[in-house]
């Protein structure tokens, strides 16, 4: 381990003298040498790579121990202990701003029927170019696992989401951030990429293990490319769907294996900072558990003219008033989380907490301990919402105990919630294992508006939709879609995909229905609990909603980061994506228990077949000869031995 | 004769508007019985809901009908059931002409026969009279019209009843003896659905008796002939297929149509043997028994062409049973096809050993079918297992129905040659049997 690491402050040491070589040759190169370690990018990565390749099982650990050197450097020298054979390294070669920059938020929000709504979101960005063909290689904040995914796969936009149970929007309001349930993932890749599927099927298989997750399960069968709903969130000029995939598996369960390396993706772990939250005994004793991951490329200012790479990593979870509040309208964080905040993640440049208020301006909903002077507004889905925020860099926020407790006490459980303008459901109309008829509704809940919403549909291909059968009305009258893409499905290849865009009347239910017709399969296509049904997943229905207030179109002027995921084109409209329910379809099955029996059977009747006529065929009418006993013929032969007649 | 035809005529054609008109209609077009994946009027109509979305039929798995029927359903859509009628009314006037013809020539054969004295004497009740030979052609239509198959399949505009009137016309063309129409008909019959591809054996043996090529090997003429009608029935697939694909502009309807019926990736239940046989299959023995179960369609040409090279008509209907029985996706309206046929036959009861039996299950099954399916289906106290062991049974008693005839035909035309009235050596009764 020691020599381990005198190699490595050796390499440091060179590759420090290198840089400033560089510097000094007046070389465009980008120096990451912020206010500690001696940075690594760009070309001069040649024994850093070698090294690397020679070292691949300790790259965790050394990712962390580089971490470790960042965080020592900014308080105390004294506090390293580790580098101290390389004392130059700690000499700041003159960059004031530092490449990468990591902030943690949360916010609650109390719910009128009593539960809970915390959402995290953890934003790390970090001013580098993957995609350059040289290979980024020093990790500070943004972890390394996903920063090769990026560069290896050309990875241009990365959204995936984990999900227990379903986002009730009608009873809860619109998520910070959509998700639904199961898993789902959508990339775009660079539009470098020749061979997209097999980019999409390796990564699959590469976040599979990241995340410890069946998302190796997504093959052809259950992968689109919408070509209008899913569009890159982040800095792109490039909007062909052949560079998106798109797919859910709706079955996935979450649990604490996937929580787990989740969390290892934080610089600071759970070991400080608002993620000493994440206990999994309480995460997954809830309603309703998202947690995601969103990869993409943001621009840095206002004109673009530098772009960074931006991980939000957010979980979200709702408390349920009943099963985790011992239906007491009382929450505090030790209560919902069974931890307390005592400090900020020491990494992060903004660390804070913000509880919604909007509903109690006064204070006559519900009381907030401890109070916070701190207020906030903040523009979310088309609505201006007020905040109490606790920042919790500052340690006045954690009083005299050194630790923060937040409690919210309900005083009346009087108020209404806000209706969501947009809301979506669907079901499986119809009885019987032959065909049946799918249900999707769209609420427009808005009093005078009309607006358009984006559906998508992808329906798995053992359920065969019949296109011509597609109804869509809205007031009982027909609403007929200004633009529909559909690709019929493939038997064992892929699924179908329906798309369109259909203008939702003000204060109306638009229903659209497709039936369908139900396959049997090969009875080793069934899953091992094939009465238990198949699953499809959610409908997508993406819309501009009609905002109350003006949104804010500058994406890059500092805002809280909950308010700030979904770009915002004009002022009028916000973008709202919403799920509906996945559908539970039961198929027909075979019996599971006798192939070896249908196999005979069936062979036995095509042989039944074959035998018949093989016989006609071969032999022909002759006139039966009674054959004489086998007594009378011995005894012929003795008669003729004897010379008489035989009888 | 054309008044009891038109009746007849008239008839069907009112049953099944009625039937189109009542509510059965739509129930009846969802039976797995009548319609398969092949040939389902819902699919028709996918198709040409797809061309309208601008995406290709066959870019889906929905569709599998060929482009020429999709062709001419863009333009008779609307007139949907007055096509169906018209094909059920076409096919059974094609078989009546046919037959009629076809029994003509039995009647002037066996004068011949008579004439020369090649009928032992005891066959005398063997032999043919004009009287009961006179209805059999009312009787062949009114059992293609009047079958319930044909009734149900039509009403379900299952597009099997326009394969078979495809069928009907090759079958009159051939007995008429034109030899470039049983061409061009068969070439767009094996358009349609690859299996008619085995009737081109019955074909040229019955054209080349008609033109006195003797079946000889050796001879010139007999593949002159070959020849000829090889080259006419290619050249006609070859202009269909070029057709078919100016049409659509793209080969993409090859594996959806052909390879589809080849392959039988669609596993909707249906009266044949192959849905449950591949569902239950193992995947690594899944290309072989696919092999031997289409192989064994196609199979049984070469030795009944052999074995009933005299006799091309018997072939035909033998050819059409075989193929409605082993095809992949078969349904009723294949086998009412060669059911039309039985009239023509009518002279082999006697010889027939277990019609009553075959007959009786054949009701039964055809009765259960629904039921099964219901229990299976919709009330989920059956499973699958019992509407398989239906069609098991119903396609038993088909094979024992074919070979019965089969057997039948044989053995009058044994005793046309060694008498009906067989004596063993020591002149007590004697029986026969197949050795």
């Amino acid at each position: 381990m020691a020599a381990y690491r005198y190699g490595y402050s050796a390499v440091l040491f060179i590759l420090c003298g290198l840089s400033v070589f560089l510097v000094t040759n007046g070389q465009e190169t980008i120096l990451t040498g912020d206010d500690g370690a001696a940075a690594v990018d760009s070309p001069q990565t040649v024994t850093e790579t070698a090294e690397q390749t020679a070292e691949q099982p300790a790259v965790e650990e050394r990712q962390w121990e580089v971490t470790e050197v960042e965080e020592a450097s900014p308080d105390e020298a004294a506090a390293d202990k580790q580098d101290a054979s390389a004392p130059e390294t700690l000499v700041p070669p003159s960059v004031p701003r530092p490449k990468d920059d990591f902030q943690e938020e949360l916010v609650i929000r109390p719910l009128h029927s009593g539960d809970i709504y915390a959402s995290f979101q953890f934003r790390t960005l970090w001013e580098t170019d993957f995609m350059r063909g040289n290979k980024v290689s020093h990790y500070r904040l943004f972890p390394k696992s996903l920063g090769q995914v990026i560069s290896k796969f050309s990875v241009r936009e990365l959204h995936i989401s984990f999900t227990q149970g379903y986002w009730r929007t009608m009873q809860w309001g619109q998520p910070f951030l959509p998700a639904p349930p199961g898993a789902e993932l959508w990339v775009w890749f660079q539009d470098s990429v020749t061979d997209v599927d097999g980019t999409w099927k390796e990564l699959t298989n590469v976040l599979s293990g990241i995340f410890c997750a069946s998302l190796n399960f997504i093959d052809s069968t259950n992968t689109v490319q919408p070509s209008a709903s899913f569009k890159p969130l982040g800095i792109s000029n490039v909007t062909d769907h052949r560079f998106l995939r798109y797919a859910t598996l709706p079955r996935e369960i979450v649990c604490t294996e996937n929580l787990t390396p989740w969390k290892k993706l934080l610089p600071c772990g759970t070991k400080a900072g608002l993620a000493v939250l994440l206990k999994s005994e309480k995460l997954f004793h809830s309603s309703f558990h998202s947690q995601a991951v969103h990869i993409r490329p943001v621009c840095e200012d206002w004109q673009c003219k530098t772009t960074s790479w931006e991980l939000r990593q957010t979980l979200s979870v709702v408390f349920d008033l009943h099963t985790s509040g011992q239906g007491k309208r009382e929450w505090s964080l030790f209560k919902m989380f069974s931890r307390t905040l005592t400090d900020a993640c020491p990494l992060a440049s903004s660390s804070k907490v913000y509880i919604d208020i909007t509903d109690n301006p006064e204070g006559e909903q519900f009381e907030l301990i401890p109070a916070t002077p701190l207020l906030s507004q903040a523009v979310v889905l088309g609505d201006r919402r007020t905040f109490s925020v606790y920042d919790l860099t500052q340690q006045i926020t954690f009083g005299a105990v050194r630790s923060l407790n937040l409690l919210i006490r309900w005083k009346s459980t009087e108020g209404d919630m806000l209706r969501p303008l947009l809301h979506g459901e669907r079901y499986v109309a119809g009885y019987g294992l032959q065909t049946g008829e799918i249900h999707t509704l769209m609420y427009n809940n808005h009093p005078y508006r009309s607006f358009p919403v984006l559906l998508l549909d992808s329906v798995p291909w053992y359920l065969r939709l019949y296109i011509h059968t597609l109804t869509v009305t809205s007031k009982a009258k027909d609403n007929k879609p200004s633009y529909i893409h559909y690709q019929p499905s493939k038997d064992r290849v892929r699924p179908h995909l329906l798309e369109m865009l259909v203008q939702l009347p003000p204060n109306s239910v638009t229903e659209v229905t497709v039936q369908f017709e139900r396959a049997l399969l090969k009875w080793t296509e069934y899953t091992p609990d094939p009465n238990h049904g198949f699953y499809v997943g959610s409908s997508v229905l993406s819309s501009l909603v009609p905002s109350i207030v003006a949104m804010d179109t500058n994406s890059t002027q500092e805002r809280p980061l909950f308010s700030s995921f979904f770009p915002c084109k004009e002022e009028s409209s916000y973008f709202v994506r919403v799920y509906t329910e996945p559908l539970l379809v039961n198929l027909p099955t075979p019996d599971f228990s006798m192939p070896y029996n249908v196999i005979c059977l069936t062979c036995t009747v095509v042989a039944v077949g074959y035998g018949s006529l093989y016989n006609l065929l071969t032999r022909s009418f002759q006139i039966e000869e009674p054959s004489l006993g086998l007594a009378k013929r011995i005894a012929n032969i003795i008669r003729k031995m004897r010379g008489v007649p035989p009888l | 004769m054309a008044a009891p035809l038109t009746l007849l005529l008239l008839v069907a054609v009112t049953i099944r508007a009625a039937l189109f008109r009542s509510s059965l209609s739509e129930l009846i077009a969802e039976r797995v019985e009548v319609v398969s994946p092949l040939t389902a009027w819902k699919r028709v109509i996918e198709g040409l809901a797809l061309l309208d979305l601008g995406v290709s039929p066959y870019s889906g798995d929905v569709f599998h009908e060929t482009p020429l029927i999709i062709y001419l359903f863009h333009f008779v859509v609307d007139y949907a059931e007055i096509t169906f009628m018209l094909a059920d009314v076409i096919t059974a006037v094609a078989l009546y002409l046919a037959v009629k013809d076809y029994n003509k020539q039995v009647f002037r054969k066996q004068k011949f026969a008579l004439e020369a004295d090649r009928y032992p004497l005891d066959c005398l009740e063997l032999i043919r009279s004009p009287k009961e030979m006179y209805y059999i052609p009312l009787k062949v239509a009114m059992f293609y019209l009047l079958n319930p198959f044909t009734i149900l399949s039509c009403v379900a505009k299952s597009t099997c009843g326009l394969n078979n009137a495809v069928i009907a016309l090759f079958i009159l063309s051939t007995i008429k003896g034109n030899v470039l129409l049983s061409a061009i008909f068969l070439s767009l019959a094996t358009y349609q659905s690859i299996y008619p591809l085995t009737l081109c054996a019955p074909a040229l043996l019955y054209l080349m008796q008609r033109q006195y090529i003797p079946v000889n090997f050796r001879r010139a003429s007999f593949w002159w002939f070959i020849v000829q009608y090889a080259f006419m029935y290619l050249g006609s697939l070859f202009v269909i297929i070029c057709l078919s694909f100016f049409l659509l502009g793209s080969w993409d309807y090859l594996p959806s149509v052909y390879g589809f019926i080849l392959s039988v990736p669609d596993l909707t239940p249906n009266i044949g043997l192959f849905w449950y046989f591949f569902a239950e299959m193992f995947e690594h023995f899944r290309l072989f028994f696919l092999c031997v179960f289409q192989i064994n369609v196609f199979f049984y040409t070469i030795p009944l062409s052999i074995k009933l090279k005299e006799h091309p008509v018997f072939l035909i209907f033998m050819q059409l049973a075989v193929i409605s029985i082993f095809k992949s996706y078969p349904t009723v309206g294949d086998i009412a096809l060669y059911l039309a046929f039985l009239p023509v036959w009518s002279h082999l009861h006697r010889f027939l050993r277990n019609i009553f039996l075959v007959s009786c299950v054949l009701l039964a099954c055809s009765a259960l079918f629904p039921v099964l399916w219901h229990l299976w289906i919709y009330a989920g106290s059956a499973n699958s297992n019992f509407y398989y062991a239906i069609t098991l049974l119903f396609n038993v008693a088909q094979i024992l129905l074919v070979s019965d005839y089969f057997y039948a035909f044989l053995r009058r035309e044994h005793h046309l040659t060694y008498g009906l009235y067989l004596k063993r050596k020591d002149g007590s009764e004697a029986t026969l049997v197949l050795k």
